[in-house]
């Protein structure tokens, strides 16, 4: 049995928190990139020129890359012989995420009831999501995730004979929807299979991956790139300004499910992907 | 090279702004989102005096992040302009010249928008740390418990945008509505 406590969680949460708002992650910053040497939509260049330039100054004057500093979702990967000790991992985390939010000066973006709509004045709760592992590590990853592209996430409980090809027209149409609400060039992530509830936990699951790293799985992967082509072939561009760069990446978890069942989710991210991880 | 428009908008340079212009905005804009402007629309329901004068102004759809110490603002991007949709035509009939957000906006607004020769411009959505540089100064003018989403006079200089809505029925959006095959 190994000891984590709970200040070292709280830390190392208030850090993710800043992090994740300051620094666009390498992945995002190459996808860009990339996606700025193929544009042919001058505006939509300029655009994406710019969203480069706003990760430099985010980086370099400690600023959230966007005002939206976006509702915090965390996986944890709990190692089985993990002792926390101190107190509840919930709490940690939720106290990491004030101090984080505080020290940082990010703003406030979350209503303690979703009825009355009171701000709780410190971004939390969290959304977390939990899996027992084995080993005695404690995984955290950090989505901060914004709500103008979480607002055009949708579901679809497909016919399991619609197969493939309705799981194409179904993202793509989502995304395509989305435009230029949710912040594009966007990334775009699919949970298919599970149940009703748990394909949309694993199209959240899906914004984890590396940016650019296609599913391990060769069928997915090839749906992942079609999927990807559609999007992009759309012309809603960066911004919706029109152009080539509407999805920066397409990316698929995936899970058994009943003979009767295809679900499929659809978890619309923007450019500024907020993603960071530890390992404690 | 953008072309750099001061405010407040005058009705001649709003008629010479076409859709996808790129432009640099600067002079003072009243900001406010989704409480902000519902408050405004109920109060203009009930024929009650407005706190702001909207004639004549520019509305940026913005809820900053806390300004630093010594700093005049934090992050400051646009929001998503729909949301603003059921309050932005009786808004608009009070006088205001233009509107700063991103994202669709409803057919009744843009009817709206028409009726007042105003401009929607779009400024880049996510990009608030950028934006924020163009921001000169800072003061809440009301609605002071609304925080970050108080309404808020800002100063800009060269603050980046693109005209979306045009006088003319332009549209940047409509041009590039999604193609499905």
């Amino acid at each position: 049995m190994r000891t984590v406590a709970f200040d070292q969680i709280c830390d190392a949460v208030a850090t993710l928190c800043q992090r994740a708002n300051f620094e666009l992650t390498r992945d995002m910053q190459s996808a860009l990139e990339r996606s700025v040497a193929r544009e042919t939509n001058p505006v939509a260049r300029n655009a994406l020129q710019r969203i480069l330039e706003n990760a430099r100054i985010a980086k370099t004057q400690s600023l959230p890359m966007c005002q939206d500093t976006g509702l915090v979702v965390i996986f944890a990967e709990i190692g089985q012989d993990v002792h926390i000790a101190g107190g509840l991992l919930r709490d940690a985390i939720n106290a990491g995420i004030r101090k984080g939010w505080k020290e940082g000066f990010l703003r406030a973006s979350v209503t303690g009831d979703p009825i009355d709509r009171k701000n709780t004045g410190d971004n939390t709760p969290a959304v977390i999501y939990s899996d027992w592992v084995a080993g005695d590590q404690l995984r955290l990853q950090l989505l901060a995730k914004g709500g103008g592209c979480e607002n055009m996430s949708r579901f679809k409980m497909l016919s399991p004979t619609q197969g493939r090809e309705g799981i194409v027209q179904f993202v793509v149409e989502v995304a395509a929807q989305a435009g230029p609400n949710a912040c594009p060039p966007m990334v775009v992530g699919v949970g298919v299979g599970g149940s009703y509830d748990y394909s949309t936990v694993l199209s959240k699951k899906a914004l984890l991956r590396e940016v650019g790293s296609p599913s391990p799985l060769p069928h997915v992967a090839e749906l992942e790139r079609e999927i990807m082509e559609k999007i992009n072939q759309s012309g809603v561009g960066p911004q919706g300004y029109g152009g080539d760069t509407t999805a920066l990446a397409v990316q698929i978890e995936t899970a058994a499910c009943h003979i009767a069942s295809l679900p499929v989710s659809v978890n619309i991210e923007c450019h500024a992907h907020r993603h960071q991880e530890v390992i404690l | 090279m953008s072309r750099e428009i001061v405010l407040p908008l005058t009705l001649d340079i709003a008629r010479e702004l076409r859709a996808g212009d790129e432009i640099e905005i600067s002079g003072s804009v009243l900001t406010g989102r989704d409480q902000a402007c519902a408050r405004l629309f109920h109060m203009a329901e009930r024929k009650e005096p407005l706190p702001v004068d909207l004639a004549g102004q520019v509305i940026y759809f913005v809820g900053p992040t806390p300004a630093r110490p010594g700093e005049i603002i934090g992050s400051a991007g646009p929001t998503t302009s729909s949301r603003m949709n059921p309050f932005m035509p009786l808004l608009l009939s009070k006088g205001l010249r233009g509107m700063i957000g991103k994202g669709y906006i409803s057919e009744e607004v843009k009817t709206a928008l028409h009726e007042q020769s105003a401009i929607y411009f779009g400024a880049i959505g996510g990009t608030g740390a950028l934006l924020s540089r163009s921001i000169e100064s800072v003061e809440v003018l009301a609605f002071p418990e609304l925080l970050s989403e108080a309404i808020h006079r800002m100063r800009f200089k060269n603050f980046p945008a693109v005209v979306l809505h045009d006088t003319q029925g332009g549209d940047v959006y409509e041009r590039h509505r999604p193609k499905l095959s």
